[in-house]
């Protein structure tokens, strides 16, 4: 009811101010991934605020990057990955909000303040954060799961049933690391070793696709390069799904919540990176998506189910080889997509 | 002669009106003119430009000449020793796509050419059905046939469990993730593409010709080879055409599909505009596409005609 009533004066404002700009004061334009914000988290926000939030989605940095490059956008916020952010302030796409100096910038965990990316949080805030590992089916391998050669050098068991993500970055890295390699290098040696292993092993993949989370819980894939979250999910379906941390090293990743250098409704957007550093709030976020936030006291609010997940919760053991990927800078990256191109022919 | 003849008359005002007529078209065509000018060459124009400049560090360009997106169409410098050979990456990529699309294009026809016979054979107030039917599948999202599709293939999919209740199987068909699977996938969506333009050539088709055929004693074979083909012909040709060029072009089906294990040159393409970050390759890849679309149509097309005239 409210609702209608609400579209009925905001028809009635658009015809009003349809000479003027378009922009009406209350809105706020998210532009976030796709199938990643909560829309209770939305709604309660409006409520809060007394706005309207439209949210666009993208699917992949370069997407995002490329898009909010070209001008012309009308979104206020972005919610880059780690390796993005600083591409994103290099270019001056960002707004300085200082988000160490808001209200609710005291329930970051401390962890998540001197970041890489972001040193002292003066541009963004923490939306989620998760890794990048192996998922396996057990009924299928009851082995160790925390190795690469899940995928590089798959066991008798797994052989024609193992997935690999196309996302180059993620595989690289893990291969990489899993020769004695940094992410990023350049040593020709290692690359080597690791096209080697790469080409040894793709006969052995039964495709290199999407849509773990669905192929793991059917039973259409019994392994697969995966993320934290979307393992979660998928053995919230199917309880033999289990969760690995390479031992030899995997990717960590975060997205941050930043405002846009030209966003329309800049105050809208701060007051939204306050908002998500509620811990109330951060744990709307996360009971969506299923990954872990960054903001301490969250816990208490999320769904009982998440609180000891093996796949959010990292392993003590494990904890310390967790890598944080920069966009690797062009050599490598020239390097990498050889290498990746090389392993699709 | 001062005065013109009444046929030299006749023949100015013919002429005048004939510049009008063509006037005429040109500005009623005007519209269509100005939208392929702004719609099609533009971005095609765009892309040329993007071949020929600088990758930028993180995707897009810088506007400096650079020859290399050409160069590296066809050659690559060996990342580990430096040396300059043949792109065979690339053109392992190309052929398979290349080879996917000849494929799709011949299972499309050999289920094409009876369906649209059948249909032209049905009596004419039945015929609009039938080719109604024929279009159904168009009104569906092409990802979301292709997700139905996988839910027949997969492994606990409908054929399997079906196959493994009736006995005939006692372990799941791998269907999925196949090349198989990614052929039957492209000629399914792809099939109306093929009947339509079949069906127009069979409608007009004379079926007193394949009587006569008969009635001189030809095989069904041979009526089929000497009388139907060479009169459906334009049929089959723009049929061919209209699934074989989107076929080369094809992604969402081998990805979801095939899985994505051996790339195409779609998928290609859309590497270097993404993770890849080296747009000048891609507008590159893109453009060399477009050409090999267009020599191959040239060549069909005229080989066609020149068989066409053989027969006539």
């Amino acid at each position: 009811m409210t609702r209608t009533v609400k579209a009925i004066g905001a028809a009635a404002a658009m015809t009003l101010v349809a000479a003027g700009p378009a922009m009406a004061e209350g809105t706020l334009n998210i532009f976030n991934w796709g199938n990643y914000t909560n829309p209770d988290l939305i709604e309660k926000f409006e409520q809060a605020f007394d706005v309207e939030v439209t949210i666009t989605d993208y699917d992949s940095n370069t997407t995002a990057l490329t898009k909010i490059k070209a001008g012309g956008h009308g979104f206020d916020i972005v919610v880059p990955s780690a390796s993005y952010i600083p591409i994103y302030v290099r270019d001056g796409l960002l707004m300085e909000t200082r988000p160490d100096q808001m209200e609710n910038f005291k329930h970051v965990d401390p962890r998540w303040i001197d970041v890489d990316w972001d040193p002292g949080r003066h541009y963004t805030v923490p939306w989620q954060w998760g890794t990048t590992g192996v998922a396996v089916n057990s009924a299928v391998y009851s082995g160790d799961p925390n190795t690469a050669d899940i995928f590089l050098d798959p066991p008798e068991e797994l052989v024609g049933k193992v997935n690999v993500v196309p996302e180059m970055s993620d595989v690289m890295s893990i291969a990489i690391m899993a020769e004695g390699g940094e992410a990023c290098t350049t040593d020709k040696e290692i690359l080597k070793r690791v096209r080697d292993k790469l080409v040894a092993a793709k006969p052995k993949w039964i495709s290199m696709d999407y849509g773990a989370t669905e192929k793991l819980a059917i039973g259409d894939w019994a392994a697969s390069v995966n993320w934290n979250g979307s393992t979660f999910r998928a053995r919230l379906e199917n309880p033999d799904v289990v969760y690995g941390y390479p031992k030899t090293g995997y990717p960590v990743w975060m997205d941050s919540v930043a405002v846009l250098s030209d966003a329309q409704n800049p105050e809208m957007a701060k007051a939204f990176q306050n908002f998500v550093m509620d811990p109330e709030n951060a744990a709307l976020i996360s009971s969506f998506a299923r990954y872990a936030n960054g903001i301490m006291g969250s816990e208490q609010y999320m769904p009982a189910d998440m609180k000891d997940a093996p796949e959010i919760k990292v392993p003590e053991e494990f904890a310390s080889v967790g890598v944080f990927v920069p966009e690797c800078p062009p050599e490598a990256q020239k390097l990498r997509t050889a290498i990746w191109t090389e392993l699709q022919k | 002669m001062a005065q013109p003849t009444d046929d030299a008359r006749h023949g100015h005002a013919e002429r005048e009106a004939a510049r009008r007529r063509v006037r005429a078209n040109w500005l009623l065509s005007a519209p269509a003119l100005a939208m392929l000018a702004f719609a099609a060459s533009g971005p095609l124009l765009i892309m040329l430009v993007y071949s020929f400049l600088t990758p930028g560090d993180y995707g897009g360009i810088v506007w400096k000449f650079s020859g290399e997106g050409w160069f590296q169409v066809l050659f690559s410098r060996d990342i580990f020793d430096e040396t300059v050979g043949l792109a065979d990456a690339h053109l392992t990529i190309f052929w398979r796509s290349l080879e996917l699309s000849i494929l799709t294009t011949l299972l499309a026809l050999v289920l094409g050419f009876p369906t649209a016979y059948f249909i032209a054979t049905r009596p004419r107030e039945q015929r609009a059905l039938w080719l109604f039917l024929v279009t159904i599948p168009f009104w569906t999202n092409l990802l979301i046939r292709t997700f139905a599709i996988m839910e027949l293939i997969r492994n606990e999919g409908v054929i399997n469990s079906i196959l493994l209740w009736l006995g005939v199987i006692d372990a799941p068909l791998q269907m999925m993730f196949t090349e198989g699977a990614t052929l039957v996938g492209m000629a399914y969506v792809y099939l109306p593409l093929m009947v339509l333009p079949l069906y127009a050539a069979m409608d007009r088709l004379d079926f007193r010709l394949v009587e006569a055929g008969y009635d001189l004693y030809a095989t069904r074979l041979q009526v089929l080879r000497k009388v139907i083909l060479p009169l459906v012909k334009p049929g089959v040709i723009a049929g061919s055409i209209l699934v074989f060029i989107p076929s080369l072009g094809a992604y969402v089906t081998p990805r979801l599909l095939g899985g994505g294990r051996n790339m195409m040159m779609g998928n290609f393409i859309e590497l270097q505009f993404g993770q890849g970050r080296n747009w000048p390759l891609g507008a590159a890849l893109s453009i060399t596409l477009l050409l090999v679309v267009m020599l191959a149509l040239v060549v069909y097309v005229k080989n066609a005609n020149k068989g066409g005239a053989g027969h006539g």
